[in-house]
């Protein structure tokens, strides 16, 4: 009999403020322990939380995008236990009123089905800071830099049918929180962070116990993760056991998912209304302010390529993939004119180099402008697709402009009818057995038989002779 | 309703709190006293009624998203027990 697999995901995207939710300290990733940790952050006698005014403005961003109802009233709670990482006891989240109610994502799905994924709220909250496990004399270090930085913390509906559902519904989100500019989506640096709920059911019946698993900090182990806490389920089912609901950590190096030490009153949390914090409101002002400045989402840029560019839906969804990459390309097209040759060039040549050197669309050597550049002379046949790719690497390289590489190799192309013609004439002068044998070979075979005189023609002239001239020649003189 | 000891006893492990075994039955009381105060609250009719959050009748102020502190390290530091590289240090955690 099958299984069904049933996920929903708790995303926390650390929001991209200056300053942290409730004080003024800086939120700058990479500064020496606890220089970034004020008064407030270290829960010291007499303080009382402010809240950040802009932490608001893109929790309204991100409810926006995912076309979800408002809090407009929104109330902070305490979610009280005790940790090192944690000076006050308590986080500061929210529980029973969000900030960002009910909303919905869809996903494109590799068969080019759609999928629509339900998010069931998204709340504010801080973060809390870093404990350090290594030994200080038998004690434990605490960075508190972390300690109050903004999270949004996105709960999906259980809505998501495997590994592969789940691992594009979380990239889903980290584009969209991406393009809206609410977070920068670094999973390296913790800026982004996935944790799994995970159960396994018959089809039709009820949802069976989940595990929450945590401490995945790639797409890629998400999806490992997921499947290696599915097929533990089963087998647990399958041979007679049960699934106790609890936290699981994955491990990379070993590609399993482990039981963290349960703590007696795990999720006791005994919420309750922060008295420090009255609630939010939020009023029309703040919300036109919020979305005055929303940027195309993915869906309709994706959608738009197609229509504006005639690009096909893997190209659309490809170029869209982020939001430096579309504007990449939509540089690019501005500059050279053809939006098919721009858009073969980003998902060919760039996207490959860029591979190739574990770079980012905005850490290309070759920007747009270069690039344009370089197109452009392909457009108006100055040299060939094929010589275009030799000067990319060089460009690459850092050897100057398009226009400066193909000067100095000597690139242009050759339209000089005179001097192509004189190759021409020596190629056929030198290969008489396969002139006499193509001009008694039918019309068909002809078609085929001319490849071997433009390939000589060619290499004879190092590939700068233009391609559509040569076969014209080749044909009147054979 | 009426607490049990132990009850009491996971409330006061949740809370960080010491209760040592003969004060136990005086807590319990105690706590017992406020939920029933509690109880009677919840026997008046209050459909109709917004939950309140807070007392105050106010919204929440916002402040702008600007670094308005600075570095104060050594200052704080020089309360803490115990810290080492700029950490603060605390008697071994394991997760």
């Amino acid at each position: 009999m099958n299984w069904e697999t049933v996920i929903g995901l708790e995303i926390h995207a650390q929001l991209a403020t200056k300053s942290k939710i409730f004080s003024g300290a800086s939120t700058a990733f990479g500064a020496a322990p606890n220089t970034q940790a004020c008064a407030v952050d270290l829960g010291l006698p007499g303080v009382l939380p402010v809240l950040n005014r802009g932490a608001v403005l893109m929790a309204i961003k991100f409810a926006a995008a995912i076309d979800a109802e408002l809090g407009r009233r929104s109330v902070f709670a305490r979610k009280n236990y005790f940790y090192p990482d944690l000076p006050k006891g308590y986080q500061i989240s929210q529980f029973e009123l969000p900030i960002v109610g009910r909303g919905r994502v869809e996903l494109l799905l590799e068969n080019g089905d759609t999928r629509t994924i339900g998010v069931t709220r998204a709340h504010l909250e801080e973060d809390a800071g870093k404990s350090l496990h290594q030994d200080f004399h038998g004690m434990t270090g605490v960075d508190l830099n972390r300690a109050g930085t903004p999270l949004l913390e996105i709960v999906s509906e259980p809505d998501m049918r495997s590994a592969r559902e789940a691992v594009a519904y979380a990239r889903k989100i980290h584009q969209i929180v991406q393009y809206i500019g609410i977070c920068d989506g670094n999973m390296q640096e913790g800026s982004f962070r996935v944790d799994a709920n995970v159960s396994v059911r018959r089809p039709g019946e009820e949802l069976g116990t989940r595990t929450e698993l945590k401490n995945i900090n790639s797409f890629r182990f998400l999806e490992r993760a997921i499947n290696f806490e599915v097929e533990r389920q089963i087998e647990l089912l399958e041979s007679g056991g049960r699934v106790v609901q609890e936290t699981r950590l994955y491990d990379a190096d070993r590609d399993e998912t482990r039981s963290m030490r349960t703590k007696e009153e795990a999720n006791d949390y005994r919420y309750f209304p922060d008295p420090d914090l009255l609630p939010v409101e939020l009023d029309d002002a703040l919300i036109a302010e919020a979305t005055a400045d929303m940027p195309e989402l993915p869906d309709a840029r994706r959608q738009r390529f197609c229509d504006q560019y005639g690009l096909g839906a893997a190209d659309a969804q490809q170029l869209t993939a982020s939001r430096a990459l579309a504007d990449y390309y939509e540089q690019l097209v501005a500059v050279c004119g053809e939006a098919k040759m721009a858009a073969n060039w980003i998902v060919g040549e760039l996207s490959g180099a860029l591979n190739r050197e574990g770079l980012a669309i905005e850490q290309s050597p070759v920007d747009a402008g270069a690039l344009g550049g370089l197109l452009q002379r392909v457009v108006d046949n100055t040299i060939s697709g094929k010589i275009a790719k030799q000067v990319f690497e060089a460009m690459w390289q850092g050897e100057g402009t398009a226009d400066a590489i193909i000067e100095a190799r000597g690139l242009k192309q050759i339209t000089d009818s005179g001097a192509i013609e004189r190759i021409v004439d020596q190629v056929l002068a030198d290969n008489p057995e396969q002139v006499a044998n193509y001009r008694a070979a039918d019309e068909k075979k002809r078609a085929k038989m001319i490849g071997f005189f433009v390939g000589q023609v060619m290499k004879a002239s190092k590939g700068k002779a233009n391609p559509q001239q040569v076969n014209q020649l080749l044909r009147g003189k054979l | 309703m009426t607490l049990k000891r132990t009850e009491v006893e996971k409330i006061a492990h949740l809370a960080r709190l010491q209760v040592t075994a003969d004060e136990l039955d005086a807590v319990a009381g105690d706590l017992t006293n406020i939920l029933d105060l509690v109880a009677q609250m919840e026997s008046v009719d209050t459909e109709g009624v917004t939950p309140m959050a807070h007392p105050l009748h106010m919204a929440q102020r916002l402040r702008e998203d600007e670094v308005t502190e600075s570095d104060q390290r050594e200052r704080f530091q020089a309360i803490a027990p115990a810290t080492e590289n700029g950490l603060y240090l605390v008697p071994k955690v394991i997760d």
